[in-house]
């Protein structure tokens, strides 16, 4: 167990990282991801006025559905990445990260507090099940999914427990995080463990699948000193909030974001695959041909799926291109690494035909 | 062979002047799952308390300290293909190197077997 963003919680079960990564890959994780913070946020002309504090359309998002978005700082910087779900036509709940839920509480209710009704919504766990299996599982509890879209949400019951099932993840893989009364929670995952494709995975799995999908971890890819642009995440501003899209800008940091896009990109992040079986971890220093450093890891391991070391780095864009061959120093050797396309694992999450 | 243990969680077996060195299974369980080992440069002088080798599991980076003063006269060169013998074989076929020293004080000054484990029910 090790302290994260105040709560206890498991790197590892006993079956350890590497079998409950490559598990989740070939059948169904099980994440207890409780420590997300859930922002309720309601009120008349709900969608029209989130849209001031984010960077995506969510007017013309429907009910029952989620979109990745952002919250910005006046510099453009990512204060935190976020799940926005319209629940109601006129209410939203907003699923954060748990080291920054009372900051984004505070930052929302600065600015919306008069006009909206915003607060955490207490008393509700949170699990993920994710992997191939997962859609197979809900079908042997009688819910079955297959007009469920990725990023779709329906309630449910199951096994008699009432939860909220939105068909998102963070593994890459197809999946459900289901929401539900704490005092269900364990009943709930005894019932999903019950299937004998269905295993615990940690904190520990969690990031190496999450790297292997390239999608950033704030504080990590992610901070309040780089932009969209620079964590690689420019595809959460949606068309029409963008220069030259219906409704442009008119969101916090608008006017930093599309500055930074009127010129040329000086970093970015990419994929990196070192040779060799060292892993490099975050804060390690990437260097050119001729020693001039270019950038950082950001986050770093081994990767359970391809049986080698990857990481995801922040570098200079003239060297971002994929092939670039970079140099990482650790403990005083250099071990040259390649830029490499992300994500390092196909997605496949469930569209519905 | 007598074989001695560190608060640091390592074992060295002792065969006249030649030390093999590893990490005990205390420590391989703690780590988890080993997916790297950067062995020492045969030959290499290595001083008691300075850096050995590196141990990298999917979790993080374990340094381990040399227990010993000498030369490094072998390194375990399947771990560089293998690192996970260290988890499957801790105390065994995941030695990690063997270091020369023909001083025996250093070796003689560290915990037996008893004393390890009493060392590690006071961990727990």
């Amino acid at each position: 167990m090790v302290p994260f963003a105040g709560y206890e919680m498991p790197v590892s079960y006993p079956p350890g990282i590497i079998q409950e990564h490559q598990h989740t890959r070939k059948h169904a994780g099980l994440f207890d991801v409780s420590h997300m913070g859930q922002i309720l946020v309601e009120g008349n002309h709900c969608a029209e006025l989130l849209e001031a504090m984010m960077p995506s359309d969510l007017i013309s998002l429907q009910p029952r559905q989620l979109r990745y978005s952002l919250l910005l700082n006046e510099q453009g910087g990512i204060l935190d990445d976020l799940i926005v779900f319209r629940t109601d036509p006129d209410r939203f709940v907003l699923t954060v990260n748990a080291g920054c839920k009372s900051r984004d509480l505070e930052h929302l209710e600065s600015s919306l507090g008069d006009q909206l009704n915003i607060s955490m919504i207490p008393g509700n766990s949170l699990l993920a099940l994710q992997g191939p299996d997962s859609a197979s599982v809900m079908q042997v509890l009688g819910q079955p999914t297959f007009d469920m879209g990725f990023m779709q949400n329906r309630n449910m019951k199951i096994a008699d427990m009432n939860c909220n099932v939105s068909r998102s993840g963070y593994t890459g893989e197809d999946g459900f995080e289901i929401s539900v009364e704490d005092s269900l929670v364990d009943r709930l995952a005894e019932t999903l463990l019950a299937d004998e494709r269905v295993m615990w995975a940690g904190l520990g799995a969690r990031d190496s699948l999450r790297m292997e999908a390239g999608l950033n971890l704030h504080g990590q890819e992610m901070n309040d000193s780089l932009t969209p642009l620079d964590a690689g995440v420019l595809w959460a501003i949606s068309k029409s909030r963008r220069p030259s899209g219906e409704r442009p800008g008119g969101f916090v940091g608008a006017e930093a974001v599309f500055d930074a896009l009127s010129r040329p990109q000086e970093k970015r992040l990419v994929g990196l695959v070192p040779e060799g079986r060292a892993p490099l971890r975050s804060g390690v220093e990437l260097l050119d041909q001729a020693d001039s450093r270019i950038g950082h890891v950001t986050s770093g391991g081994y990767s359970p799926s391809l049986l080698h070391p990857i990481c995801l780095a922040i570098i200079d864009s003239r060297h971002s291109a994929i092939g670039t061959k970079v140099y990482a120093s650790v403990r005083n050797r250099q071990i040259p690494a390649t830029v490499s396309a992300l994500p390092f694992v196909k997605h496949r999450y469930y569209r519905c035909s | 062979m007598k074989t001695r243990y560190t608060e640091e969680h390592e074992w060295v077996t002792q065969n006249d002047d030649l030390f093999t060195i590893g990490i005990t299974d205390y420590a391989q369980d703690q780590l988890g799952d080993i997916v790297f080992v950067q062995l020492p440069d045969t030959d290499s002088e290595v001083n008691k308390g300075e850096e050995l080798s590196v141990i990298e599991s999917v979790k993080a980076a374990g340094e381990i300290k040399s227990p010993i003063t000498g030369i490094v006269l072998e390194v375990n060169e399947a771990l560089d293909g293998e690192p996970e013998l260290v988890n499957e074989s801790a105390e065994d076929s995941g030695w990690i190197c063997k270091i020369k020293c023909p001083d025996h004080r250093e070796f003689n000054s560290l915990m037996d077997a008893h004393q390890y484990q009493s060392f590690l029910r006071e961990l727990s």
